[in-house]
């Protein structure tokens, strides 16, 4: 086992120069530099200007140089400064949005996993009943659903009519004078819209997988087997089938891990929240290449460490994959 | 789940004293705003009423500012809170006239060459250190220093020496007389004790400013919010308005939201949220509405290149073609006006007396038969010698007015028989691929401008060349010389004969077919007094509105 994640860990570096490079490449491809925005169109710059900007920069050096010294900085865990006029280190823009985003991606994921499980079960047990027809238009509904557009609905439902929740935001004007009971109200009032907006795409999709999972595995001779033991329902279904058919969940939590630290670009935007995905957005639009860059680099090594946890938690939660794999022998 | 209800219902139980409190707080402004209405229509309510202080003052922009070094920045959240954190030595008067700001005066020597400012005495940055001439001298070097990635270099390197004889006095030497440069003396001035030996990119004052300004950095949440407060001392007086907030809100739907439940004193309004959501009895209540034309216009520009617009009389047919107020009707609904050449109507450099191209389709259809555009072949499309007049207009992306505008004028270019393609292009693309290196044939754009006439940039032979602004290759020998003597003269009287010659020359030429002038549609909440709308707009002065006690409604 050990063996096996050592190996693993080593195969990531060259994955994840390749990475690193395809990234490089493709985003210095598309039309535009990060002196743009200061030169164009402005009547007071220069092209001498442009091109005094492209030399502090760097950008007047070959790609294969600039790529060069970028990974020499990366090696000693360097992201670099933004091409933003705040020149701020990549590394603190990064963490000053990483606490919020993760934050609602954690809420977000928990939600749709408390939701989406017993949801999907119990469509499965009473297949075809009423629930389970209502659960699915429900279901469909909520995938079909613009997130953008119910967002904008509850918002001035929620928000402007009934003046329940907050519109936007993190925390209200004046949460520093609040007393700590209500700051922890005020913080949570304004995470109910972002977090159950951001949870419906997924709520829908993962109750109808854990619907059809069950399906399948109440379908397997095991599960006769227990009931022919003379299991009561409840412990077929509680203890045999839905274990089996939570295994899924391993994989999906592991790529959910990249996931954690990225954010959506529509529900920032709409919600006001400064966090990932707006600042990666952002960084796009203004060619800010170190930046882009350092989030791209977390979001691959993320990715790839969730895909070995994913793996490894497999193999320990699902003996026959640990038989398996022990049957090939020592290599 | 259970664990989800009760969080729900804790949240409603809280919501339904939210809802008190909301109506409690509605009621109030209820009755104030009324009060406050009669106030506005009569002037002198207002004189009457004393301006106290306190209450903040929240307004929201679609993205963080970058950077509060005003030298660094070239976003527009960035320049507006940089503007109530530092002065120039001159700006805009309520009546778009300069005065002095942090300059007490000034002269201009006879020949035009030099500029003598003399500064206010007793002014003191917000860390308590004076402001004198070393600082003016400072913020010149910064600004031409090669080293400063700033992009407002061009206009302080016609600056030949400068010198500073006593503190409190500035001289700046050029060797050609330069008129935008008393304008350019406005650009933002940066402390000395604090900058002086430091690389500017590194310098915290980035994140924590310190200005001369009316308000005073207190504090910045990255992608959230920032906040300023009143310098009470500042030397025009200590502003009524305790406390300045800019929230972060990209979107400008969840800006109106939040302007509805009173989140936001502020917002700027699109044609359709001041013409059809706004107009309720209860947002009525809560806000004062203003309209004014803003600095800028959009045209249709003809790439002179191109042999098919190289006839002056193809481009005044187009001008004739498109009906101007159709497009403001439906693209504005009605808020703007149209555009007659590169300035706006209440300037003094406007000249009304030109050339109009009402809509009049026969007059076109004549002019391009003059011009030797007649439909031979009978397929509805003008033709020359074999060949059809089509082209394609080019615009950017992101700007839904530009593509609606677009769409209305190739429906009445089609008419006359003139087959347009519309192109619309990510900006950076559309910067990169079509407009530097002159590879379009038309395009739909903005200019936004000031009150200071210099068209030097757009307008002169010399700012054809790839990447310039004179990306349609206008070229008179006649402008050239205009544009030259205008920037050369301090007298207005005097520059209004060139430009007044310029505009008449824009006219006749038709190089850009000039369409609207969009209105700015603010929306300020009715707490707020002492608004006086003027040419500047309403924001000139600021540090005079004020919030009646009764009515303030943020006592921290």
């Amino acid at each position: 086992m050990l063996s096996f994640i050592a190996k693993r860990l080593l195969l990531l570096f060259p994955l994840l120069v390749g990475i690193t490079l395809i990234s490089f490449a493709v985003i210095h491809l598309a039309p535009g530099e990060p002196t743009d925005i200061q030169t164009q169109l402005n009547p007071q710059a220069s092209s001498e200007l442009q091109e005094r900007l492209r030399v502090q920069y760097g950008l007047d050096q070959p790609l294969y140089v600039q790529y060069g010294r970028w990974l020499g900085r990366l090696v000693q865990l360097d992201f670099g400064d933004s091409f933003a006029s705040d020149r701020r280190p990549v590394l603190d823009k990064i963490i000053e949005r990483l606490p919020v985003t993760i934050m609602l991606n954690l809420l977000s994921i928990f939600l749709i996993l408390a939701v989406s499980i017993p949801l999907g079960v119990i469509s499965a047990i009473r297949r075809n009943s009423g629930f389970d027809r209502a659960t699915t238009i429900f279901v469909f509904t909520g995938f079909a659903m613009p997130s953008f557009w119910l967002a904008l609905l509850l918002m001035d439902w929620l928000g402007v009519r009934l003046g329940w929740l907050p519109v936007s935001g993190l925390k209200s004007l004046g949460y520093e004078y609040l007393s700590w009971g209500n700051q922890i109200v005020d913080r949570l009032s304004h995470l109910v819209l972002p977090v159950f907006i951001s949870a419906i795409g997924g709520l829908a999709g993962f109750s109808r997988y854990m619907r059809s999972n069950m399906l399948e595995v109440i379908r397997q001779d095991y599960i006769l087997t227990a009931r022919a033991k003379g299991l009561s329902e409840r412990t077929v279904i509680y203890k045999h089938a839905l274990r089996n058919a939570l295994l899924p969940v391993i994989t999906i939590l592991g790529l959910a891990v990249p996931g954690l630290i990225g954010g959506s670009v529509i529900f920032e935007t709409i919600f006001a929240i400064p966090g990932m995905g707006k600042l990666f957005y952002d960084g796009v639009m203004m060619r800010d290449y170190p930046l882009i860059m350092g989030i791209l680099v977390m979001g691959a090594v993320l990715t790839l460490l969730g895909n070995l946890l994913a793996d490894v938690c497999y193999a320990l939660a699902d003996p026959r994959i640990r038989h398996g794999h022990q049957q090939r022998g020592p290599s | 789940m259970k664990n989800r209800y009760r969080l729900l219902s804790i949240l409603c139980g809280n919501a339904r004293r939210l809802v008190v409190i909301f109506l409690v707080i509605g009621g109030c402004l209820l009755l104030s705003g009324c009060q406050n209405d009669q106030g506005v229509e009569h002037p002198g309510l207002d004189q009457n009423a004393t301006p106290v202080y306190g209450d903040t003052f929240i307004e929201a922009s679609i993205g963080d500012a970058n950077t509060l070094l005003p030298v660094l920045a070239s976003d527009s959240a960035s320049s507006e809170i940089n503007g109530l954190i530092y002065n120039g030595l001159v700006r805009y008067d309520k009546n778009l006239q300069l005065e002095g700001e942090l300059a007490e005066s000034w002269e201009i020597s006879p020949d035009n060459l030099t500029i003598t400012f003399h500064l206010r005495k007793n002014v003191l940055w917000h860390d308590g250190a004076p402001f004198t001439s070393a600082d003016v001298k400072f913020n010149y070097e910064l600004y031409v220093d090669p080293h400063t990635p700033t992009a407002y270099a061009e206009s302080f390197r016609q600056v030949e020496s400068v010198e500073t004889p006593d503190p409190y006095t500035f001289i700046a030497h050029y060797s050609k007389p330069y008129a935008p440069a008393l304008l350019s003396w406005g650009m933002s001035i940066h402390p000395q004790h604090l900058l002086d030996g430091v690389d500017v990119t590194k310098s915290p004052l980035a994140r924590r400013p310190v200005g001369t300004g009316p308000y005073k950095f207190s504090e910045w949440q990255s992608g959230e919010k920032i906040v300023l407060d009143a310098n009470p001392d500042y030397f025009e007086g200590r502003p009524y308005i305790k406390r300045v907030l800019y929230r972060v809100i990209p979107d400008l739907s969840t800006q109106f939201l939040e302007l509805q439940t009173g989140g936001l004193d502020f917002m700027g309004l699109t044609p359709l949220q001041y013409d059809r959501q706004t107009d309720t009895p209860a947002f009525r209540r809560l806000f004062n509405k203003y309209r004014y034309l803003n600095f800028g216009y959009a045209y249709l520009g003809y790439n002179l290149r191109r042999p098919m617009f190289q006839d002056k009389r193809v481009r005044q047919a187009l001008s004739y073609a498109i009906n101007k107020q159709e497009i403001i009707d439906g693209v504005l609904l009605g808020y703007g006006a149209i555009a007659t050449g590169p300035y706006k109507p209440d300037t003094w450099v406007y000249n009304p007396h030109i050339h109009r191209y009402p809509y009049d389709p026969k007059k076109a259809r004549s002019l391009l038969a003059e011009a030797g555009w007649t439909d031979s072949d009978g397929d509805g499309i003008l033709d020359r010698n074999g060949q059809k007049f089509a082209f394609t207009i080019v615009t950017n992306q992101g700007n839904d007015l530009r593509a609606k505008t677009g769409e209305i004028i190739q429906r009445r270019f089609k008419e006359i028989g003139i087959d347009v393609k519309l192109r619309v292009i990510e900006w950076a693309t559309f910067l990169k691929e079509f407009i530097n290196p002159g590879n379009f044939d038309a395009t739909i754009l903005a200019w936004t401008g000031g009150p200071e006439p210099d068209q030097y940039n757009v307008w002169h032979s010399s700012k054809t060349s790839p990447g310039q602004l004179n990306f349609i290759g206008f070229k008179n020998a006649e402008v050239d010389e205009l544009l030259e003597k205008g920037r050369r003269v301090f007298a207005q009287a005097e520059r209004k004969v060139y430009y007044d010659r310029f505009q008449e020359i824009l006219a006749e030429e038709q190089p850009y077919t000039f369409l609207y002038i969009p209105e700015a549609l603010p929306a300020v909440s009715k707490r707020f007094r002492g608004v006086k709308p003027a040419p500047a707009g309403i924001r000139y002065n600021f540090i005079k509105w004020y919030v009646p006690k009764s009515e303030q409604k943020y006592t921290r």
